[in-house]
């Protein structure tokens, strides 16, 4: 079915139900719909691109069926750390999907995206799988770090997805670095730095700009503005909380994060312009329901009328969910039916997760240092090699 | 040992078991209520603040009362001005707090986990340890103290759980403190605060709420660079720091039960440490084991085990163990193979005496 097709190449979720992919009551599934977006961009030093996004039924559909998978991901996550099946930290990106997505619809799997600790609907947005997720967040071989990053480190290679990063800001200046690369392979990919409004502060950020403004380099700076860093509110921290200009010399674009298709316009058009140009920085206005991770219960420095409100006019699930209602694309019940499915996936990559095994005791040496650097640890009486560290 | 002091009501052979001292000097007020370690850290802070107008807390999220409730309720008392939230910037934190203190200030900046303190690292090394030297006096960053939790916690992962006190130990100019439990940390929280050097005060997450224990109330001090030798032996010495000391001693009365007698050493002050406790020590048992949770090699076990060979060469009876955490990152679900577990000190003793 050549909408099928048209799917798979759009969205990498696994599992596609062929039922929703009938012909359509009103609209052909390959015809385009302009859409507009929540709000214009807002330029600084750039003009910014226009108001109406071009998409297509199965384009809208996909983006709320993926969304949907990622929201329910996490909220699974929540529920699997609670019954402490999930331990250390978990910092879960439910409010923020549509980011993930829209940047999906704009690139291919060869451009480069790395961010920090919030990294799990990114990581299924580029490919990951539902099991190698929960996998790897309850700490099994069959995660994508193989059971030895856990939530704030997931990584995949094959799609261009270079993780999942604890420390605040350090991943801006080797997302510069990927750019630098990607600029000698020549082969018309970007690469996607993704931080955070506290990130925004820190210097190396600033170092790395500059860099990248000199020598040219096809690095898009995202800001995913949540409006909180931990729980600090963005005018706490930042003399300007407009991240989007911080860039001084280098252009840059104020975008809806809550709204898909203004991220897929504004990524395409960041992409075209970094390839051309050089950086770009790209400032998308989010927000987060759950608190900065699970220990932080995001109620003691947001009220919770901020918290429903956003959720109620912005949300970017129930975004398309109108979109799609009222171009007819699909009924009520449709949807129900993906969200009534996109449950079922989860639960069953939870199940499967579950069964995985913790990773080998010996993997704690391995991939230290390639083999072969042995490190000889000796027993107190200096004659008997107690072990050889790989 | 914190789970010993969780115990009420031992009051008295708390003291004796766990505080004797052979520096007088040392000894603290005994009168004091049953408080955990972020609670005495706490006070120390309204102390120093009360005693000394021109102190500062500051570090992130401090003035709602930090991520560990260090400095609750700070603010209310002393005003924003003092105690205030800095923007996530690690290296602009302390670079910050370097020009406050070269003012003749006394700035105490939180780093808010020992993880994150890389960033600051070039400020720490080259900017406040050597300032007073390169100034020929002139200048001096004295004022400087920087608190950090550090350690091991159970689920920390790669980067909640680092211990980089070895990095700092190698820079003259600067002093590593490293207190064991709540009564040690206040004494010496106020010493570090008051010390004209630059500190670095890495506090034992772990023990934040675990260890309880018994704090007078009032201002005291600790001295800095004087190890205590918190219990006595014969056939062994142990050196331990932070939370590492608890495991010690389980170890010291696991290994009483199989005859061998322990002497153990917190060793407190990393740098400029105390080697002359620690020497007459070793000359009275012959054998040493240092137990640290940073990994085995280039931690500061390596520097007091080569220090003590020079010292004791002859009088050594069996080689210097380190049981340590593995040389490998800092482990997300084998933490319980990587740190430096009572069984592997136990066995670290037997081979040791029985060498």
């Amino acid at each position: 079915m050549a909408a099928s097709a048209v799917v798979r190449r759009l969205s990498s979720a696994p599992l596609r139900d062929h039922r929703l992919l009938r012909p359509f009551s009103s609209t052909g599934s390959e015809s385009t719909i302009t859409v507009e977006t929540s709000v214009p961009f807002t330029g600084h030093k750039i003009n910014p691109p226009s108001r109406s996004v071009e998409t297509t039924p199965v384009e809208l559909l996909s983006f709320f069926r993926d969304m949907s998978l990622m929201r329910r991901m996490e909220i699974a996550a929540d529920s699997l750390y609670k019954s402490k099946l999930i331990r250390g930290f978990c910092h879960l990106y439910d409010g923020q999907e549509s980011i993930a997505i829209g940047l999906e619809a704009a690139i291919t799997k060869k451009d480069a995206i790395i961010t920090a600790y919030r990294d799990h609907c990114i990581c299924l947005g580029r490919g990951g799988t539902l099991v190698e997720s929960f996998a790897e967040l309850m700490g099994r071989r069959a995660g994508c770090s193989k059971g030895k990053g856990g939530s704030m480190h997931f990584y995949k290679k094959e799609s261009g997805f270079f993780g999942g990063h604890g420390i605040v800001g350090a991943q801006v200046p080797l997302g510069c670095g990927l750019a630098f690369a990607q600029k000698y392979l020549k082969e018309g990919t970007v690469s996607f730095a993704l931080y955070g409004d506290g990130a925004a502060n820190q210097g190396q950020l600033f170092e790395a700009l500059n860099i990248s403004a000199l020598w040219d380099l096809p690095a898009i700076l995202v800001c995913e503005n949540n409006h909180y860093g931990m729980g600090t509110a963005e005018w706490r921290s930042s003399k300007s909380p407009a991240y989007y200009k911080r860039g001084d010399y280098v252009p840059g674009l104020k975008v809806d994060g809550m709204d898909v298709l203004a991220v897929k316009q504004a990524s395409k058009f960041a992409k075209e312009y970094a390839l051309k140009n050089g950086p770009i920085i790209l400032e998308m206005d989010t927000y987060r329901y759950h608190g900065h991770s699970m220990s932080d219960p995001g109620s003691t420095y947001r009220t919770r009328d901020e918290i429903s409100g956003v959720r109620q006019e912005r949300d970017p699930i129930e975004r398309i969910r109108k979109l799609l209602l009222s171009h007819e694309i699909a009924t009520v019940s449709d949807l129900k039916d993906i969200e009534k499915e996109v449950r079922r996936e989860v639960e069953e990559a939870i199940a499967q997760a579950k069964e995985n095994l913790m990773p080998d005791p010996s993997e704690l040496f391995t991939n230290v240092y390639v083999k072969g650097f042995g490190v000889e640890s000796f027993g107190a009486d200096r004659k008997e090699v107690k072990a050889i560290l790989p | 040992m914190a789970m010993a002091l969780r115990a009420l009501g031992r009051r008295i052979s708390h003291s004796d078991r766990f505080f004797s001292s052979l520096s007088e000097a040392a000894k603290p007020p005994s009168d004091g209520k049953l408080i955990n370690l972020f609670t005495a850290i706490n006070q120390a802070l309204h102390i120093a603040l009360d005693t000394d107008p021109r102190s500062y807390v500051f570090g992130e999220d401090v003035r709602f009362g930090g991520v560990f409730r260090c400095t609750t309720g700070l603010t209310d008392k002393f005003g924003r001005d003092r105690v205030f939230n800095t923007p996530l910037c690690e290296q602009g934190i302390i670079g910050f707090a370097i020009g406050l203190a070269a003012m003749g200030n006394r700035a105490i900046a939180e780093i808010q986990f020992a993880d994150y303190i890389y960033p600051a690292f070039d400020q720490i090394v080259n900017e406040a340890a050597k300032f007073r030297y390169r100034s020929g006096n002139e200048f001096n960053c004295g004022g400087l103290t920087v608190r950090s939790p550090y350690g091991a916690v159970g689920h920390g992962g790669h980067y909640h759980s680092q211990s980089p006190e070895s990095f700092f130990c190698h820079v003259p100019g600067l002093k590593v403190v490293i207190p064991r439990s709540p009564r040690q940390a206040k004494g010496l929280l106020l010493s570090c605060i008051r010390d004209p050097n630059p500190v670095i005060f890495f506090e034992p997450k772990l023990l934040y709420r675990l260890s309880v224990e018994e704090v007078p109330e009032d201002d005291y001090m600790l001295p800095l660079s004087e190890a205590e030798v918190i219990r006595q032996g014969s056939d062994i010495t142990l050196i331990g720091w932070g939370a590492q000391l608890s495991i010690l001693e389980q170890a010291c009365d696991a290994a009483a039960k199989e005859g061998i007698s322990c002497e153990l050493i917190d060793l407190k002050t990393l740098i400029p440490w105390d080697k002359e406790t620690v020497e007459s020590s070793v000359r009275k048992t012959g054998k040493l084991l240092i137990s640290h949770e940073a990994p085995v090699t280039g931690g500061f076990g390596a520097e007091i085990s080569a220090s003590i060979v020079e010292r004791c060469f002859l009088r050594l009876e069996a080689p210097i163990a380190r049981v340590c955490g593995l040389d490998t990152p800092f482990p997300l679900v084998y933490e319980q193979f990587y740190l430096p577990t009572m069984n592997k000190i136990l066995d670290a003793i037997k081979a040791t005496v029985k060498y």
